[in-house]
Parts: C-alpha cells; sequence; structure tokens
C-alpha cells in the first residue's frame, strides 16, 4: 500500500477504536449510575411480604419488635440510630471547626506539615477497630468515671458511647473538608480585613468562616450521612437492646446494628428476612432524602452568598 | 490634571508623614528590602514605581504591618508614622493598621452585603448604634461616588457589583475607620479604563485630606496622578521627589532607563 | 480593645485544645491495640490458618483472613478501576459539554457514595440469591465492588478536572481521536490513580458490613471464586466475641495486623498525594 492509503486504514481503525470504547464508557456508566435505582427497587421488593401485613405507619411508629409473633415495630431502631448520630454530630462539629482553622490560620508551618496527614491516617482505621477500642476504652470509662455522675447504674454500653466513637470516626472527614475548604479562601480576604485593624480571630470569625460556610455545610451533610450508616463499630458499644433511648446513658439500636446483628436468623423466622430488608429499605430512603435536601440546602447558600 | 504633575514644591518644606530608617526585609533567604531611607510626604499622591519583583509590594506591606502575617520575615530598621515606630515591641497593631486604609490588586469585597461591607471596620471598633452607622455609611458611600448607584441595594450581596463598583466598594471600606493614610497596591490594574479614571481622579480629591502612597507599574499613571515619585529597583530606593522631576529630569542612570520609554 | 483580646486568646486556647484531643485519639487508639494486641503476636499468627479448635483456645493463626481480605480487596478494586476509569473519563471527556447531565451523573455517584456498606450488603445479598450464588469469595468481590466504585469515580473524576484543560485542547488539536487523549491525560494522572487505589484497597479490607452477608467465612484458604472466604474484620470480630480470654487476645493481636496493613496503605497514599502535587506545582 502506498502512503496514503495506509494512514486512511490507520484513521479508520482509530475512529473504529474511539467509537468502541465510547460505547464501553457509555455501558459502564449506565449500568454503575443504575445501581441506584436497583438498589431501591430490589431492596423494596423484598420489603413488600412485610409491607402487606403491617403498613407503612404502623412499621415505622410501632415500638413493638416480636418478631416471633410477626411484629416490627421500627421506631425503637430509628430514634437509636437518631440519637447517636446526634451525639456524634455534637461532639465532633466543634472540635473539627476548631481543629481546621488551628491548622490552616494559626498552626505554624512546621507543624502544619505534620499535622494535616497525621489526621488523615485517622481516616484509614477500619471501623472495626474503633469498635475495639470503644469497648476496651470508652466503655469502662464510661461505666465507671462519667456515668455515676448522672445516673444509678449504666453498664457502659450506651448511645453515649456509640456517639462518642462515631465522633471520633468521622473525625478526619469532617476535618479535612473544612482545612481544604479554608485553604481555598483567597488571602486578600483576610488581609482586606485585616487592614481594616481586625484582630486574626475577628477576620476568623465574621469574614473567613463566613465565606467558608457552604463548604461547612458540605463536609457536615457528608459526615451525617457516614455516621447514619455505620454498622460495626457502633454494634459494639451500644448495647443493641431495643428500646428507645431517654437518655445519652440508655442503650440503643441502631439501623445498621440491627441488619447486622440478625443476618443469622433471617432465613429462619418467617417475614423475617423482609423486615430486614424493609430496614436496609429505611437506611437507604433516609440517605436518599438527606442527600437531595441538603443539595438544595446548599445551592440556595450559594446563591445567596456570591455573585 | 498635568498641572498638578508640574507643581514642583520641595517636599522637605512640607510635613513628612511615613518616615522609613534604615529599613531591611528579609523573606526566608532572600533579602527583598535592603537599606531603605525614605520620607512619605503628608496629604500628598506619593507613587512608588520599579519593575515587577523589586520589591514595591514588600516595602506597601511594611507601612501597615501586613507583611506580619507571612511566614519566615525578618524586618530590621524603623518605621515611623506621626514620629511613632511601628515596628515598637509594645505597639498594638490593630491600632496602626486602622490609620492605614489598603486597597488591594483586585477587589475583594468582604462576603457581605454592600452596608456590612463599609460597616464592618467602625462595628469591629465598638460603633453600634444603626443611626451613626448609617450616617457613616452613607458619607462613605458618596465620598467615592458610589451612593447613587447603591443606595437602594445596600443590603444585597458586595458581589453582585460590577469590578469597578467593587474597588470603589473597598475604598469606601477603608475610609470607614477614618485612616490618615491610603494604601493602593496596583490597585486600578484590574480595572476597566473608565473605572480607573474615576478611581484616580478619588485619588487626587482625597489628597485634601489623606496621604496617599500607591504602588504602579504604569509610569503614565504615576505621571497622571503623582506629586511624589519613588524609584525602587531591587530593593533599593534609587531615586526619590518630586514626581516632573523623576520623570522628565532624573538623575540617576537605571532611573533615566527605566522612564526611557515615558519621556520619549 | 481588651475585650478583644482575650476573646482571641481564649478561642487560640480552644483551639489547641480541640487539636490536641482530635490528633490525641490517633495515638490512643493506635496504642491501644498495639498494647493490647503485641503480647499476643507470633509469627504463627500471620503464617498459619486456624487449626481445629482455633476458636476455644488452641491453634492456628489468621492466615486466612489475611489471604480472603487481600483477594477480596483486590479484587473489587480491580473490577472497581474496570469500570470506574471510563466512566470518570466519559464524565469528563465525552459529554463535558451536557453539563445538566454531567451534574446528575455527579449526584448520583454522590449519592451511591453515601450510601452505607451495609446497604451495599444487602443488595449484595440479593443479587447473590438471585442468580443462585452461596455465601462465596465471588458474592464478597461483588459487594466490595459496589461499594469501591463510587469512591473511585469520585476521586478519579475530580483528579481529572485538575488536569488544565489545554492538556486535552493541545492533543485534541493535534488530530488525535478523544480515547488516545484519554490516555494520554491517564498517563498525565497516573500517581492520581495510584492513590484512588490505595483509597479504595482501604477501605475494601476494613470494611465488615458488606462483607458480612455475602463473603461468609471458613477457615480455609479459597482455592475457588465460590468458596467462602474469611476476612480479616470479621475474624477480629469473631475472636472478639469469644468467652476465652487467649482467644480475646488473639483478637487485639488480628486487630494489631489489620491496623498495621491500613496504616502502611495509608501512608503510601500520602506520599502520593504528595507526590501528585509537587509534580503540578
Amino acid at each position: 500500500m502506498n502512503y496514503e492509503q495506509s494512514t486512511i486504514e490507520m484513521y479508520r481503525l482509530r475512529l473504529f477504536k474511539d467509537r468502541v470504547f465510547s460505547k464501553v464508557m457509555l455501558v459502564c456508566t449506565l449500568v454503575s449510575v443504575s445501581v441506584v435505582l436497583l438498589i431501591g427497587i430490589g431492596l423494596y421488593l423484598h420489603s413488600v411480604p412485610v409491607l402487606h401485613k403491617l403498613s407503612w405507619g404502623t412499621l415505622i411508629t410501632s415500638s413493638i419488635w416480636k418478631p416471633m409473633k410477626g411484629l416490627f415495630g421500627f421506631y425503637p431502631f430509628i430514634m437509636g440510630t437518631l440519637w447517636v448520630t446526634a451525639i456524634s454530630i455534637i461532639i465532633a462539629l466543634p472540635l473539627c471547626i476548631l481543629t481546621a482553622v488551628y491548622i490552616t490560620e494559626y498552626a505554624p508551618s512546621r507543624i502544619k506539615k505534620i499535622l494535616s496527614p497525621f489526621v488523615n491516617l485517622l481516616s484509614g482505621i477500619p471501623p472495626v477497630i474503633f469498635g475495639v477500642w470503644g469497648v476496651l476504652f470508652i466503655i469502662p470509662l464510661i461505666q465507671s468515671h462519667i456515668a455515676p455522675h448522672f445516673v444509678d447504674f449504666s453498664t457502659g454500653y450506651s448511645v453515649l458511647a456509640g456517639g462518642i466513637v462515631l465522633a471520633v470516626m468521622i473525625f478526619p472527614l469532617i476535618v479535612s473538608i473544612i482545612t481544604e475548604v479554608l485553604r481555598t479562601i483567597p488571602q486578600d480576604l483576610r488581609d482586606a480585613s485585616s487592614s481594616l485593624g481586625a484582630t486574626k480571630w475577628e477576620t476568623t470569625k465574621k469574614v473567613v468562616l463566613r465565606k467558608a460556610l457552604p463548604g461547612i455545610i458540605a463536609a457536615l451533610v457528608l459526615a451525617i450521612s457516614r455516621a447514619f450508616g455505620e454498622t460495626i463499630a457502633v454494634l459494639m458499644v451500644c448495647g443493641n437492646n431495643a428500646v428507645v433511648p431517654h437518655s445519652v446513658f440508655d442503650p440503643g439500636y441502631p439501623l445498621p446494628a440491627l441488619i447486622a446483628n440478625n443476618y443469622g436468623d433471617m432465613m429462619s423466622i418467617p417475614l423475617y428476612d423482609s423486615a430486614l430488608m424493609f430496614a436496609a429499605l429505611l437506611l437507604f430512603i433516609i440517605i436518599l432524602l438527606f442527600n437531595i435536601i441538603s443539595r438544595v440546602i446548599l445551592a440556595r447558600l450559594e446563591r445567596k452568598l456570591a455573585a | 490634571m498635568y498641572q498638578e504633575v508640574l507643581q514642583t514644591e520641595s517636599v522637605a518644606a512640607k510635613k513628612t508623614h511615613i518616615s522609613v530608617k534604615g529599613l531591611n526585609v528579609q523573606i526566608g533567604s532572600q533579602h527583598i528590602l535592603k537599606d531603605i531611607n525614605i520620607d512619605i510626604p503628608d496629604k500628598k499622591v506619593t507613587s512608588i514605581i520599579g519593575p515587577s519583583g523589586c520589591g514595591k509590594t514588600t516595602l506597601l506591606k511594611t507601612f501597615n504591618r501586613l507583611l506580619d502575617t507571612s511566614s519566615d520575615v525578618k524586618i530590621t530598621g524603623k518605621v515611623l508614622v506621626d514620629g511613632e515606630n511601628i515596628y515598637d515591641p509594645g505597639i498594638e497593631v490593630t491600632r496602626i493598621r486602622k490609620k492605614m486604609g489598603l486597597l488591594s490588586q483586585r477587589p475583594c469585597p468582604l462576603p457581605m452585603s454592600i452596608y456590612d461591607n463599609v460597616a464592618y471596620g467602625p462595628r469591629i471598633h465598638g460603633t453600634r448604634k444603626k443611626a451613626v452607622l448609617d450616617e457613616l455609611v452613607e458619607r462613605q458611600l458618596r465620598a467615592t461616588g458610589l451612593w447613587e448607584e447603591v443606595k437602594d441595594r445596600l443590603n444585597a450581596s458586595a458581589n453582585r457589583l460590577s469590578i469597578g463598583q467593587q474597588q470603589r466598594l473597598c475604598l469606601a471600606r477603608g475610609l470607614a475607620v477614618s485612616p490618615e493614610i491610603i494604601l493602593g497596591d496596583e490597585s486600578t490594574s484590574a480595572l476597566d479604563p473608565v473605572s480607573t479614571h474615576i478611581i484616580e481622579n478619588l485619588f487626587i480629591k482625597l489628597k485634601e485630606k489623606y496621604s496617599i502612597v500607591l504602588v504602579t507599574h504604569i509610569l503614565r499613571q504615576a505621571a497622571r496622578i503623582s506629586d511624589y515619585i519613588i524609584f525602587v529597583y531591587m530593593g533599593k530606593v534609587i531615586e526619590a521627589g518630586p514626581a516632573e522631576q523623576v520623570l522628565q529630569d532624573p538623575q540617576e542612570e537605571l532611573t533615566k532607563q527605566y522612564v526611557k520609554g515615558y519621556i520619549t | 480593645m481588651k475585650r478583644r483580646k482575650f476573646e482571641e486568646l481564649f478561642f487560640k486556647g480552644l483551639m489547641l485544645l480541640a487539636t490536641i484531643i482530635i490528633s490525641g485519639s490517633l495515638f490512643l487508639i493506635v496504642g491501644t491495640i498495639f498494647y493490647k494486641g503485641a503480647p499476643y503476636m507470633n509469627l504463627d499468627m500471620i503464617t498459619k490458618t486456624p487449626g481445629g479448635g482455633f476458636y476455644i483456645g488452641k491453634e492456628g493463626g489468621i492466615l486466612n483472613a489475611i489471604i480472603g481480605s487481600l483477594y477480596i480487596a483486590g479484587g473489587a478494586t480491580v473490577l472497581g478501576l474496570a469500570i470506574s476509569i471510563p466512566v470518570a473519563i466519559f464524565i469528563n471527556m465525552y459529554i463535558n459539554g451536557k453539563t445538566f447531565l454531567v451534574n446528575t451523573l455527579r449526584m448520583a455517584y454522590d449519592v451511591l457514595f453515601g450510601i452505607p456498606s451495609i446497604v451495599y450488603g444487602a443488595f449484595g445479598f440479593l443479587i447473590m440469591v438471585c442468580f443462585g450464588l452461596r455465601a462465596s469469595l465471588l458474592g464478597g468481590i461483588i459487594a466490595v465492588t459496589l461499594l469501591v466504585i463510587p469512591i473511585l469515580v469520585r476521586t478519579l473524576d475530580e483528579v481529572i478536572r485538575t488536569v488544565p484543560s489545554e492538556l486535552g485542547d493541545a492533543t485534541l488539536s493535534l488530530g488525535a481521536t478523544r480515547w488516545e487523549t484519554a490516555k494520554v491525560i491517564l498517563r498525565q494522572i497516573r500517581p492520581g490513580i495510584f492513590t484512588a487505589i490505595l483509597l479504595s484497597f482501604g477501605r475494601a479490607i476494613g470494611d465488615v458490613a458488606s462483607v458480612l452477608f455475602t463473603a461468609g467465612f471458613s477457615d480455609n484458604i479459597p482455592t475457588s471464586l465460590h468458596e467462602p472466604a474469611a476476612s480479616l474484620p470479621l475474624a477480629i470480630f469473631f475472636q472478639l466475641s469469644s468467652p476465652v480470654a487467649e482467644v480475646q487476645g488473639r483478637g487485639y493481636a488480628s486487630a494489631l495486623v489489620l491496623t498495621v496493613i491500613v496504616l502502611i496503605i495509608t501512608i503510601l497514599s500520602e506520599i502520593c498525594i504528595r507526590k501528585f502535587y509537587k509534580q503540578k506545582a
């Protein structure tokens, strides 16, 4: 073949490759995105048996949990999840904002270089290790040193323990996101505030944190999602008692722990597997809704703050 | 405008607002400013000119101690403002900064409404009464010619303004804390010619009440509005004097070469 | 003025306290694991599979769990990459004009990222039931792949977005096809890809909920995809639930092994991130 012919042949081959690969990519994308729908549909279909027996309302608001009799009230588990998540966020958020601000605004550069990766190391530690640590350290701490001040008796296995363990788990997530956000705020803004005679803290409080607010909320959302769904660490320290917690020292039984603990019994009791799938569906819906709502709030915030 | 440049008032006869004596600045291992000795005259427009990277902005930042925020900075020497050395260990930094208003290169409105931007400084320094703040905000917005344009939307986000308006807002914000000196770091280089013209005129009007120090790399701008020019090259002050003299009849060789483009 | 200074000092103190608490917890956790686990740590633990009666105190090690976890995490990462790289390229190069589509897709992956691993485990279980699979290595790999894909897509997407558009433009204007340009961009972000691999591998190896229903458990090293596979987190959990003190101690040692593996991976990925950003600067 002469030169022109071979170039044209090669050209056709290249175009063919391009087209093939773009189809492949399209398929990969479609398949992976459709997982969202598939999960929702799959979980729903498997929840149908238990939904036939008890309505949505009963399932969500009833506290009666007697699988042998076919009674499934998820209210205690939903409350357990909410309690543990709330406690973890209340502990983690202020600590993390303060730390992130320290790392970006105040720390001398030597310390900054060590601190940031150091906090990230925490993010790699598997949840089960946190659970182990919780059992070894937090439970005795609560039982012997904290609870006696407040209640008569506590085994230490409580939503407080779950909240503390969860909080430590989500520290690196929140700190790293907020640090990133603070880092992208231009120095000019801080300079402008300083030039007007503001102290460093005033600049941080009134200008930097204000500008970083959307980012902080995004970090919060991510952290809450993670806390909701965490299974093993919480399972090990929460007490796993199907009652609605009334104080932080009460045991709790978050939804993920419920699913994980009863997986073994699932097949032997009628409707139990469907009920557990319903629990998974509940989790899925809560997180989905949460994601969408927070996006809307974020978008509105950004429109208000920016140009 | 050209008339004002031709005024050859001898600077020594007027009051000096800032007096720099033996200033040396080192950032990291680089010796940025070498043995600077200059006087900034009171209530005049002084321009600091020179090629990029030779220390003009660093010099400006030593005036309001903004250099303190950079890491690894060593400063020796004195900067006397109204006779007071601002690098004295006992000095309250925020008070010094309040005396100086800074206008940076890119307008940076604070993330709040137009009203809150101007009121930010006074609020920090203790002014709380709404009536007082209202009057202050209006006064400074009028002084920078923004009032008519924004009076109906004082609560809108400052980011909605055009760049020229934002820079004027930053100027109003800086004036609201009643400074004595205005520092401008290439403050018109991000603006279009019309906005630049407006801001330059503002500087000329403001020198009645404030001393103005501007860093610029645009020789024509220096010629248009300055009374006094300082030429900095490689961290050293090469020449300083009345604007017309430095531009038309420079004494030093380096100055001659730098302003060559302008003269011809 | 005094009040302002006081406020500044007060918050600076709070900040320091918060930082110490957070970085202190890392030390505390790793320290506790080392302290409890080191006494029970010996070579047998990592080179032998459990003998009979391992869970009541007899001999053996956790090699089954180590290998099992490595298989699962490795398989899931490879499979995940095979899907995520095309997706990331697709979003950034092939449809980047259509903003609405791109934003919706990114949001979908963010949602997937937020779905807890137990939901993936439950879903993986459903898939297995659907295809008649039993709890096995394959089941575990499938579930963990689902978990890992959003992590990979998100990381790769972010990394590709840092490549300046000039690179793609230059290649395209030389007459290259989009696929060829993609190959160039992939070469450019090699350290970033490595980071993504490390991140997802670290998550895959430590996660319990996704393998709980799907991988089963076994005292042996799986020799085929259809055999059940042990995983480190589950092994730790079972050992710790045993009433025998000796076994519990070994549970801590297993936790030590897992922690060390994960710390190595995290440190490696930190170094990679540094290299990547230095390369760009």
